[in-house]
């Protein structure tokens, strides 16, 4: 990488600011905010503890929500990709749930369950999980069956073939699904809370709609871009230098 | 080590069940073979033969066949090390990492330093399988079939596609470590200068379905097996007093 391509990102990042100021700038109104107003109430928004109580509560359902999808998902991805008779079985209701819109399942937890925390979080995995499943499963279907055979015939335990054959492999698919994951489960949790719960980051972004006070809109949704690439960058990214230090 | 008992190998019959267009054939057929303790068997037979069906079905990776595999005079089946022909290392482990893998949290730190010194790869034992040599490679994957002390070591085709001076010195630095721990070994190979190099008995199998067509003590003192005169002229007499065997190399 050369001395000038270092500067990229940050190079990027400043024309783009540049271009959203020069933008408001010539438009001159409320709808169209500049980075500087945006940042302003970004900044009251956080000293008042507006803006790291929702963001809060949106990362709990975050966190929690990712993690059921991507316990469970993986468990039964696994199971599908190594067992073909319970993948022809179970394809078809992968299909469906694949395709069943966020909205129709938020919509009908909260029916069925109440607006309570639970719905929420059930309404998120139910979307989520689908996209696990296909990712591991396919990550299953490609398992080195010679690795696999060297584990039965030193007789491993079913934890160590798992903890050191089996995921090493299936890393690249987590990682791949971690990605993807985050990237819809935040967006679905905003339509939750849009739709059902009194906080979060969703739950802000309605009223700030109701106020159509764009500026605040955009503060929340760049406060939630940053805990994004913040998890991006503090845990993904040395998780997956970690794990590739064997590779050439 | 582990107390070293005679082997018992009966496989009856092993059928491959039709697939798409292929018919349902016998790959094995009535094989019985008893391997004594500490002894070094060679199966030698022409390719496609079945040697690697057997070795699976020894090792308990094929457990679609009729017959049994047994320590004698016991129903218990014997722990095996198996060298497979690709040494199936875990390229995200370490040398060490690896060996240590097959010991399941049993402390044999002396064992494995032993090991990796007799194979020269004590310098080697931090590093990366993607960093080795396909016979560094090798040599790893017979450490960690020594280390387990096993009952019976299932050789595959260890040295296939390594150059000669490469698999002399495998073959080399395996005879030393099979020396200071006897295990009973069954080796296959094609390779009948290598069989009589490295065996104590030579199995000659036939083509599918396989079965055993001669057994043969090799009666070269283990000292001379280095002279390659000597390989040779055991080879030719036995190949001149057994016809039915030429045919099948």
């Amino acid at each position: 990488m050369s001395k000038l391509q270092k500067f990229f990102p940050a190079l990027s990042l400043a024309v783009f600011v540049a271009a959203w100021q020069g933008a408001a700038w010539v438009l001159d109104s409320n709808l169209l905010p500049s980075p500087v107003t945006v940042a302003g109430v970004f900044w009251l928004e956080l000293l008042s503890g507006q803006l790291t109580y929702h963001l809060g509560s949106t990362l709990i359902r975050l966190i929690v929500s990712f993690a059921v999808a991507m316990l469970l998902g993986s468990a039964i991805g696994l199971a599908l990709g190594r067992n073909k008779n319970l993948n022809a079985f179970f394809d078809n209701w992968l299909v469906i749930f694949l395709n069943i819109p966020a909205l129709v399942t938020i919509i009908l937890c909260y029916v069925w369950f109440g607006l309570s925390e639970a719905s929420a979080i059930l309404a998120v995995v139910i979307n989520k999980l689908p996209n696990v499943i296909v990712t591991i499963r396919e990550g299953a279907r490609t398992l080195d069956q010679d690795l696999l055979d060297m584990a039965r015939c030193y007789r491993l335990s079913r934890i160590n073939t798992l903890k050191h054959v089996i995921w090493p492999q299936l890393h690249p698919f987590m990682m791949s699904a971690t990605r993807s994951g985050l990237a819809l489960i935040w967006k679905i949790i905003l339509i939750v809370e849009l739709l059902g719960r009194n906080n979060g980051v969703g739950f802000q972004l309605h009223l700030y709609f109701q106020l159509f006070d764009v500026a605040s809109i955009l503060a929340y949704s760049i406060a939630f871009v940053i805990v994004i690439q913040g998890i991006e960058h503090t845990i993904l990214k040395p998780l997956d230098k970690q794990s590739q230090r064997w590779r050439r | 080590m582990a107390q070293v008992s005679d082997i018992q190998i009966e496989v009856r019959q092993k059928v491959y069940p039709a697939a798409g267009q292929a018919a349902p054939h016998a790959a094995i057929q009535d094989f019985k073979l008893t391997l004594h303790a500490g002894e070094f068997v060679c199966l030698v037979g022409p390719s496609g033969c079945g040697k690697t069906t057997l070795l699976n079905i020894v090792a308990d990776l094929d457990q679609d066949y009729d017959g049994e595999i047994r320590i004698a005079r016991q129903q218990a089946r014997p722990k095996i090390g198996y060298i497979f022909q690709n040494p199936r290392l875990l390229p995200w482990r370490t040398v060490r990492q690896n060996i240590e893998l097959v010991l399941q949290g049993r402390d044999a730190t002396e064992t494995v330093d032993f090991l990796l010194e007799t194979m020269q790869l004590t310098r080697f034992q931090h590093v990366y399988p993607e960093r080795l040599s396909l016979g560094m490679s090798r040599r790893v994957a017979i450490i960690r079939a020594f280390a387990i002390d096993p009952e019976l070591l299932l050789m595959d085709e260890p040295f296939v596609s390594l150059d000669p001076p490469t698999a002399r010195q495998v073959r080399e630095l395996l005879l030393e470590l099979w020396r200071k721990r006897p295990h009973t070994v069954l080796f296959v190979t094609h390779d009948l200068r290598e069989a009589i190099a490295l065996a104590d008995r030579l199995i000659f199998l036939s083509p599918s379905p396989m079965s055993i067509v001669g057994d043969i003590r090799v009666t070269i003192p283990r000292d001379l097996r280095q002279d390659e005169n000597e390989i040779e002229a055991f080879r030719r007499q036995l190949l001149d007093g057994a016809p039915h065997i030429k045919q099948l190399l």
